[in-house]
C-alpha cells in the first residue's frame, strides 16, 4: 500500500488517517488551481524568509553607515540604502519577522475570540444571542481603521498596542461567521446525542461545535490577512506601529515619505513587500475557499 | 435585530391606511432604533477609549507637580469623582448637544475644529466616489460581458490590488511620478501656496468656492491639486465596485430572460445594458454607499500623505500629539458618518428593490 492510497483510503481506521487524508485532498486540490500555488509560494517564502533573516539579509537592518547614505539600488545594495546608510534589502527581510508576528497574533487572539462568542451565541439564543450580536454588529459598523486608531492613541504607540488593537477591530466578522455556522448545526441530530448522553454547554461547544466552524474560519483568516497587515502597516506609517530602528514595512515607507521625489526607492521598496506579502494571502484566501467553502464562492 | 420585529407582522392599528403603510413605519421605527443603539455604542466606545483606558485622565490633565488639592479639584471639575455610568450619562449629554470638550493643540472646541476640516475630506472623497463609479461600473459590467478574456483578468488583478496596495504608498508613489517627474499635477496641499487664502470659503470646497466667486485660475489649480489624491482614493474604489458589478452581471447573465431575449434577437448591446444591468442598479447603490463610507476610512491616510487639510490630517495630527478630545471627537464624527452612509444604503435598497419587500 502506498502512502497515496493510505491518504486516499475510503474507511480511514484512525482519526489521525482521516484528518491526513482529508489534509491531503485539500493540499492537492490547491495544486490545481494556478493562482493559489502563486500564493502559497509567497507565504511559504515569507516563513523561510522570516525564520532566516540572519543569513539571508547581506547587512545588518539596524547597522548605520553614514558614507553609503541613500545609495540607489545597485549590485551591492538590491534595493539602495536609506538616510542612515542602512542596507533597505536587509531591512525588507528583517521586516518579514514583525509583519509575520503581527498576523499571526492577530489571527490567534481575534479567531478564537470571535469563535467563542458567536458559538455561545448561536447555541444559547434568546436574549444571550440579542446582546452579544448587537454588541458585535456594534463594532462591524464601525470604520476599522479609525477604531484600531483611537485604541493606540489610548493604549499608547508600539507594536503590542497595534496588534491588539487591530485583534480588537476583527473578531466581530469571526463572530458572525461561527453564529452562522452554529445556528445551522445546533439542532443536528448528533448535538442531541450529546445532551442526550449528558454533555453540558461548554463540552459541547468546545467539541462538537468549534470544531466544525474552523475550515469556514481559516477561509476568512487567511483573506482577512492581507487587511490586517494593510492596517498594522498604516499603523507605522502615521507612527503609532512599530517604533524606529524597528524594520516595519510601514513605519520605513513613513521613513522614505521625505525622499520620495528625489529618492524613490526609500519608500517604494518596502511598499512592494507589502503587496506581495498581501497578494499571497488574497490568493491563498480565494483558493482555500473554493476548495474549503464552496457554497461562498465569488461572495465578499 | 431588525429581523425579529419583523417576522410577526403586528394586528392592523387603527389610524394606518393600508397594510403597507404600517410597514413602512415599522420598517422606519426599527431603523430609528438600531440607528440610535448604534450611535450609542459608538459612544459607549469612545468614552470607555477616552476615561477607561488611560491608566489617569487627571494626571494627564493637571500634571504630576500637582498638590493633592489641585489633584481632588481637578477631578472633581471632570466630574470623575461621580460613577462610571453617571460619566457616561453626562459624556452622552455633552456629545448631543455639540460638545466635545477642547482640542489640546489647536485651543478651540473640538466641535468648531471638525466643521472647518470637514469639507476638505467631503471634496475629495465625493470626487473619489465619482472617479470609481465612473469607471468601475462599466469596467465591471464589460469585465462580465466578456467574461474570461484579457480585460476581465486586467480587473481581476486590479480588483486584488485594491486589497493589497497600502493606500499611503500608492499615493507617495503617484506624486513621485505625477507630481515631481511628469509635473502633470500640483502637489500636496489644497492650492499652490501663492493662491492660499484668496478665496473667502463659502462652503470650504475650495472648488466649489472658486466657481462661486469666479475665480477660474484658482478653481484649475484646486483641480490639480485634488485630481491625484481624489484618484488614489477613487482607485481604491473602482477596484471594489468594479469586482462587485462584474459579480452581479454574471448572476444575471446566467439568468433565463437573459438568454430568451439573445434567442430573440435583441442586440448584444440593450441585452447587457437593459435586460441585464437594470435589475442590478439596485444592490450596486448598497455596494456604492459602503465604498464611499470606506473611502472616509481610507481619506485618513492620503490626507496625511498629500498635507490635505482635512478630518485625516487632523486626526493624525491629534493622535501624534495624545490629544484625545480631539482624537475621540474625529472618532466620534467619522464613525457617525460612516454608520449613517452604511445604514441609509441599506434602507435604500430595501425601499427601491420591490423583491426586498
Amino acid at each position: 500500500m502506498t502512502a497515496r492510497d493510505w491518504l486516499l483510503a475510503d474507511s480511514p481506521t484512525s482519526r489521525w488517517q482521516a484528518n491526513a487524508g482529508r489534509a491531503y485532498r485539500v493540499f492537492t486540490a490547491l495544486l490545481r488551481n494556478p493562482l493559489s500555488v502563486v500564493g502559497g509560494i509567497i507565504i511559504l517564502t515569507l516563513l523561510l524568509t522570516a525564520a532566516f533573516a540572519p543569513w539571508i539579509a547581506p547587512y545588518s537592518p539596524t547597522g548605520q553607515n553614514l558614507g553609503a547614505r541613500l545609495l540607489p539600488p545597485s549590485g551591492e545594495h538590491w534595493m539602495g540604502t536609506d538616510e542612515l546608510g542602512r542596507d533597505i534589502f536587509s531591512r525588507v527581510i528583517w521586516g518579514s519577522q514583525i509583519t509575520l508576528t503581527i498576523v499571526l497574533l492577530v489571527a490567534l487572539i481575534s479567531a478564537p475570540l470571535g469563535l467563542l462568542i458567536g458559538a455561545i451565541s448561536g447555541y444559547f439564543g434568546g436574549w444571550v444571542d440579542r446582546v452579544l450580536m448587537g454588541f458585535t454588529d456594534i463594532f462591524l459598523s464601525l470604520p476599522k481603521l479609525i477604531l484600531a486608531l483611537a485604541f493606540v492613541a489610548a493604549l499608547g504607540p508600539g507594536i503590542n498596542n497595534a496588534i491588539i488593537a487591530i485583534a480588537i477591530t476583527s473578531w466581530p466578522a469571526y463572530a458572525r461567521i461561527a453564529r452562522a455556522e452554529t445556528l445551522t448545526i445546533r439542532n443536528a441530530e448528533y448535538i442531541s446525542a450529546v445532551q442526550l448522553a449528558g454533555g453540558g454547554p461548554i463540552r459541547i461547544i468546545v467539541q462538537h461545535i468549534l470544531p466544525l466552524c474552523t475550515s469556514s474560519m481559516i477561509v476568512r483568516v487567511t483573506l482577512d490577512m492581507a487587511g490586517v497587515i494593510l492596517t498594522a502597516a498604516g499603523l507605522g506609517f502615521i507612527g503609532l506601529g512599530a517604533q524606529p530602528p524597528l524594520p516595519e514595512w510601514g513605519a520605513m515607507i513613513s521613513r522614505g515619505r521625505t525622499f520620495i521625489l528625489d529618492q524613490w526607492w526609500v519608500a517604494t521598496m518596502p511598499g512592494i513587500a507589502i503587496i506581495v506579502v498581501s497578494l499571497g494571502f488574497c490568493f491563498l484566501g480565494d483558493g482555500l475557499r473554493d476548495v474549503l467553502d464552496p457554497k461562498n464562492e465569488g461572495k465578499s | 435585530m431588525a429581523i425579529d420585529q419583523q417576522s410577526a407582522p403586528p394586528p392592523l392599528a387603527p389610524g394606518f391606511p393600508s397594510r403597507r403603510m404600517q410597514r413602512v413605519a415599522v420598517d422606519l421605527g426599527s431603523f430609528i432604533v438600531t440607528l440610535c443603539l448604534t450611535f450609542l455604542g459608538l459612544m459607549a466606545i469612545t468614552f470607555f477609549i477616552g476615561r477607561v483606558i488611560p491608566i489617569d485622565p487627571v494626571l494627564s490633565v493637571v500634571g504630576d507637580r500637582a498638590t493633592q488639592a489641585q489633584y481632588d479639584a481637578a477631578k472633581i471639575a471632570m466630574g470623575l469623582d461621580q460613577p462610571l455610568w453617571q460619566q457616561f450619562i453626562s459624556y452622552v449629554g455633552n456629545v448631543l448637544t455639540g460638545d466635545l470638550g477642547r482640542s489640546i493643540s489647536t485651543g478651540r472646541p473640538v466641535a468648531e475644529d471638525l466643521a472647518r476640516f470637514f469639507p476638505a475630506t467631503f471634496e475629495m472623497a465625493t470626487l473619489g466616489i465619482i472617479i470609481g463609479v465612473a469607471l468601475g461600473v462599466p469596467l465591471g459590467v464589460t469585465a462580465a460581458a466578456r467574461q474570461g478574456s484579457w480585460l476581465d483578468q486586467a480587473i481581476r488583478v486590479v480588483g486584488l490590488l485594491g486589497y493589497s496596495v497600502p493606500a499611503f504608498w500608492l499615493g507617495l508613489v503617484g506624486l513621485a511620478i505625477f507630481y515631481a517627474r511628469l509635473q502633470w499635477v500640483g502637489g500636496p496641499g489644497r492650492l499652490d501656496i501663492f493662491y492660499d487664502g484668496l478665496v473667502e470659503p463659502v462652503t470650504g470646497m475650495i472648488l466649489i468656492d472658486a466657481l462661486i466667486r469666479g475665480e477660474t485660475d484658482i478653481f484649475w489649480n484646486a483641480v490639480s491639486h485634488i485630481i491625484l489624491p481624489a484618484s488614489v482614493l477613487g482607485f481604491f474604489s473602482l477596484a471594489y465596485i468594479a469586482r462587485m458589478t462584474r459579480s452581479f452581471m454574471l448572476d444575471q447573465l446566467s439568468q433565463e430572460f437573459v438568454t430568451t431575449a439573445r434567442v430573440k434577437g435583441v442586440p448584444e448591446r440593450i441585452v447587457i445594458w437593459r435586460h441585464a444591468f437594470n435589475p442590478i442598479r439596485v444592490p450596486l447603490i448598497t455596494v456604492i454607499g459602503l465604498s464611499y463610507a470606506g473611502l472616509l476610512e481610507g481619506s485618513v491616510m492620503i490626507e496625511t500623505v498629500f498635507s490635505w487639510p482635512g478630518l485625516g490630517s487632523y486626526l493624525t495630527t491629534a493622535l501624534l500629539n495624545a490629544d484625545m478630545n480631539a482624537v475621540l471627537g474625529a472618532t466620534l464624527v467619522i464613525g457617525a458618518v460612516f454608520i449613517v452612509i452604511n445604514k441609509v444604503s441599506d434602507v435604500l435598497y430595501r425601499v427601491l428593490d420591490p423583491r426586498a419587500r
